[in-house]
C-alpha cells in the first residue's frame, strides 16, 4: 500500500493535500470482509451464549399484563432510518463506483443524495430530542457492567444479575455513536464541498478556504467515506445474522413481540408502552 | 505556461515498425508507456516537464497506419495518416469535403504536415492551467482553476461542464462525428470499434481524459461509413488568429436533403464542452423542416439550451448559435451545397 494520502504542489509552490489514498477503500472493504468471515466463523463454533428459554419463560409468565406486541420503532423513526439507509447506500456506490473502474456521472447523484442525508441527519437530530427517548441511544460509563457481561456471553458465559440493556443493545449504541462522529464529519466537509462543484444552490467558489484547509477538508471526507464502507458492511452483517433478525425486522414492522422485548431488554430501562 | 525547456527527462525510446509490436509494447509497459503520434501535443508536455513517461512509444515508423483507403463507399483512414495528406486526398474531399476542410484548418502547415488525424482526434485539452502541471482535477487534484470567480477562461466550456470546464480542442473530431465515423482500437490481440461520439468522454465520467483511451490501448484507424458521402456538409471554425489557432468554436455538420427538406441531420460543435458536443435536439427538431432562415432560427435557440457561461465566455453563446445558423443555411467558405 502506498501513502496513506496524496500530496500535490499548489501554484504557489506549496506542498497541499489532495485526497486519501484510493487503497484505503480497499482496505475498508477487505477489513470489513474479513470481520465478517472472522466473526461468523466465531459464532458458528463458538461457546456463545444464548439466554436459557426457561428463563425467558419466567419473565414471561411474570409479565403477562405487557402487550403481545411491544413498539420498538414509531414509523416516523423507521422512514428516517430508511431514508438515511438509503442516501448512505447511494453516497458509497456513487463515490466509490468509479474508483473500482464503473465509470459514470456519479457528481450531481452524489450530492444530491447527500442533501438528503443531510436533511434526514437534522431531522432526526430534532425528533430524538424532542419526541424519543433522547438518552437511550448514548453510552457511558455506567455501561461498563453491561459491556462486560456481553463480553462474558460472547465467551460463553453466563454473568448472573448482569445487567440487561434498556430499548439499544449495546451493539447498537457503540455503532450509532461510530455513525454519528463519521456521518456528522462526512456532513460538514460535504457540506463546503457543495463549493466545489456546480450545484445551482451555492455560487462555485474555491477560494472560500485555503488550500490547505481543502486538503484536510477532503482528507477527512475520504477517511469517513472509507470508514463508512466498513460501518456498512458490519451493520447490514448484523442485520442479516439469524439471531439478530429480530431487530431488523423491528425495524421493518416496528413491533418486537413480548417474549423479544424480554429476552434481551430490562422492562425497568425500556418501559414498554402498554 | 510554464519556461519550455531544451531538455526533456529522460524516457526510454521505442519506435516499432508495426502495430503488433507497438502492442506488445504497450502491453508490456501499461500505464508507464506514453503513445505518440506526431508529437504535436507530446512534446509540449514532456518540454514543460508536465509529463515525465518511463517510455515513448513512437508511432512515426508504423506504417501500416498510414493511408486512406476506400472502404464500401466510405473510408478507412489509418491513425497516423497526417492532417495534410487527410486535407488533400481527392477521395476525402471528394466524399467527405468537410473532413478535409477541418483538417486542413488545423493549426499550421508545418503542423499539418507532423500532425496526425489519430493524433489531432486524441489531443489532450488545452486548458492553460492545467497544462501549468496544477493540481486541478484533470489533473489528479481536486479544484479547478479556470472556474472561480477571478480565473481566465475566455476558451472555456458553456456545456456539461463537471468541476472541469476544459474543452476539446479537435478540429477534425465534430466533422467525423458528423459523418458517423467508427474508431477501431486495438489492444493485446483485440480489437473494439467505436462510434466517433463514444471515443470521447466528458469529466462527469473521467476527468482526468478527453477518450477512452486506457493505458495499453492503440487507436489504429478511422473508418467513416459512406452514408454520408455526398451529402450537403457544414464546416466553420472561428478562432482568434486566423493564421494559427485553436477553435474558439468551432461546428460541423452533415444534412440530408430529400428536395428542399432535410430529412437526416448531424451537428456537432466543439470548443464547447469537455467531448465534441453533438446536438441531439436540433437534429430532431430540424428533422422534416426547409432549410431556410425559421429553421436555423429555431435551432440556433435550441442549440445553446442548457448553457452555462463563464465569467469571460458569455460570447460563445451568441457564437454557437451563429454557426448553427449559417450551417443550417449553408453559409461558408466550407458549405458544399
Amino acid at each position: 500500500m502506498g501513502n496513506l494520502v496524496s500530496w500535490a504542489r499548489s501554484p504557489w509552490g506549496e506542498s497541499v493535500l489532495i485526497h486519501i489514498s484510493w487503497d484505503l477503500f480497499w482496505a475498508a472493504l477487505v477489513g470489513g470482509l474479513l470481520f465478517l468471515l472472522a466473526h461468523g466463523g466465531y459464532m458458528l463454533f463458538s461457546q456463545h451464549h444464548k439466554r436459557d428459554s426457561s428463563e425467558v419463560d419466567r419473565l414471561e409468565a411474570a409479565r403477562k399484563g405487557l402487550p403481545a406486541n411491544i413498539t420498538r420503532h414509531g414509523f416516523v423513526a423507521r422512514m428516517f432510518h430508511w431514508v438515511m439507509a438509503f442516501s448512505m447506500l447511494t453516497l458509497l456506490v456513487t463515490a466509490f463506483l468509479p474508483i473500482v473502474g464503473v465509470k459514470f456521472a456519479w457528481v450531481y447523484w452524489h450530492w444530491m443524495a447527500g442533501i438528503l442525508l443531510t436533511a434526514s441527519v437534522m431531522f432526526h437530530i430534532v425528533h430524538a430530542t424532542f419526541v424519543l427517548d433522547f438518552w437511550s441511544i448514548w453510552i457511558g460509563p455506567k455501561d461498563i457492567p453491561e459491556f462486560k457481561a456481553e463480553m462474558m456471553r460472547d465467551l460463553g458465559q453466563e454473568t448472573p444479575g448482569a445487567p440487561k440493556p434498556g430499548k439499544y443493545p449495546l451493539g447498537n449504541r457503540l455503532y450509532h455513536l461510530a455513525v454519528l462522529v463519521a456521518g456528522l464529519a462526512v456532513i460538514a466537509t460535504g457540506i463546503l464541498m457543495m463549493w466545489r462543484v456546480r450545484t445551482g444552490i451555492v455560487e462555485r467558489n474555491p477560494y472560500i478556504l485555503t488550500d490547505a484547509t481543502w486538503g484536510i477538508t477532503y482528507v477527512v471526507h475520504g477517511l469517513m467515506g472509507v470508514g463508512f464502507v466498513g460501518l456498512v458492511i458490519a451493520h447490514i452483517y448484523f442485520a442479516l445474522r439469524p439471531e439478530k433478525l429480530w431487530v431488523t425486522k423491528a425495524m421493518i414492522f416496528g413491533t418486537v413481540t413480548r417474549r423479544e422485548y424480554l429476552e434481551h431488554h430490562d422492562p425497568d430501562r425500556w418501559v414498554a408502552d402498554k | 505556461m510554464p519556461p519550455i525547456r531544451d531538455v526533456m527527462p529522460a524516457f526510454e525510446l521505442f519506435q516499432p515498425a508495426n502495430v503488433g509490436d507497438a502492442l506488445g509494447i504497450l502491453d508490456r509497459h501499461g500505464a508507464d508507456a506514453w503513445v505518440m503520434a506526431g508529437g504535436m501535443d507530446t512534446f509540449d508536455w514532456l518540454k514543460d516537464r508536465i509529463r515525465k513517461p518511463k517510455v515513448v512509444v513512437d508511432l512515426g515508423n508504423v506504417t501500416e497506419l498510414r493511408g486512406i483507403k476506400d472502404a464500401a463507399g466510405g473510408l478507412e483512414i489509418g491513425a497516423m495518416t497526417t492532417l495534410t495528406s487527410v486535407a488533400n486526398d481527392p477521395l476525402v474531399k471528394e466524399r467527405f469535403p468537410m473532413l478535409a476542410a477541418a483538417a486542413l484548418i488545423v493549426a499550421s502547415p508545418q503542423i499539418r504536415n507532423q500532425g496526425t488525424v489519430g493524433g489531432n482526434v486524441s489531443q489532450d485539452a488545452r486548458c492553460w492551467y492545467y497544462r501549468a502541471g496544477w493540481p486541478c482535477y484533470r489533473a489528479g487534484g481536486n479544484i479547478c482553476y479556470a472556474d472561480t470567480p477571478t480565473s481566465i477562461n475566455r476558451e472555456h466550456a458553456i456545456f456539461n461542464a463537471d468541476r472541469c470546464v476544459a474543452v476539446n480542442p479537435s478540429d477534425t473530431a465534430p466533422a467525423l462525428i458528423a459523418l458517423d465515423a467508427e474508431f477501431v482500437i486495438k489492444r493485446g490481440s483485440a480489437e473494439r470499434v467505436l462510434p466517433a461520439r463514444e471515443f470521447f468522454v466528458g469529466p462527469g465520467i473521467d476527468i482526468t481524459k478527453l477518450t477512452v483511451l486506457k493505458p495499453g490501448d492503440l487507436l489504429t484507424a478511422i473508418r467513416i461509413p459512406a452514408t454520408w458521402a455526398g451529402k450537403a456538409h457544414y464546416f466553420e471554425k472561428v478562432r482568434d488568429r486566423q493564421v494559427w489557432d485553436f477553435a474558439l468554436v468551432n461546428i460541423a455538420a452533415s444534412l440530408n436533403m430529400s428536395g428542399t427538406t432535410i430529412s437526416e441531420a448531424r451537428l456537432v460543435v466543439n470548443g464547447v464542452a469537455a467531448e465534441p458536443y453533438r446536438l441531439d435536439a436540433v437534429e430532431a427538431a430540424i428533422k422534416g423542416k426547409p432549410r431556410d432562415k425559421a429553421t436555423a432560427d429555431l435551432a440556433a435557440d435550441l442549440a445553446v439550451q442548457g448553457a452555462v457561461p463563464l465569467r469571460h465566455n458569455a460570447y460563445k453563446i451568441p457564437l454557437v448559435k451563429a454557426l448553427v445558423k449559417r450551417a443550417i443555411r449553408g453559409e461558408a467558405e466550407w458549405a458544399t451545397s
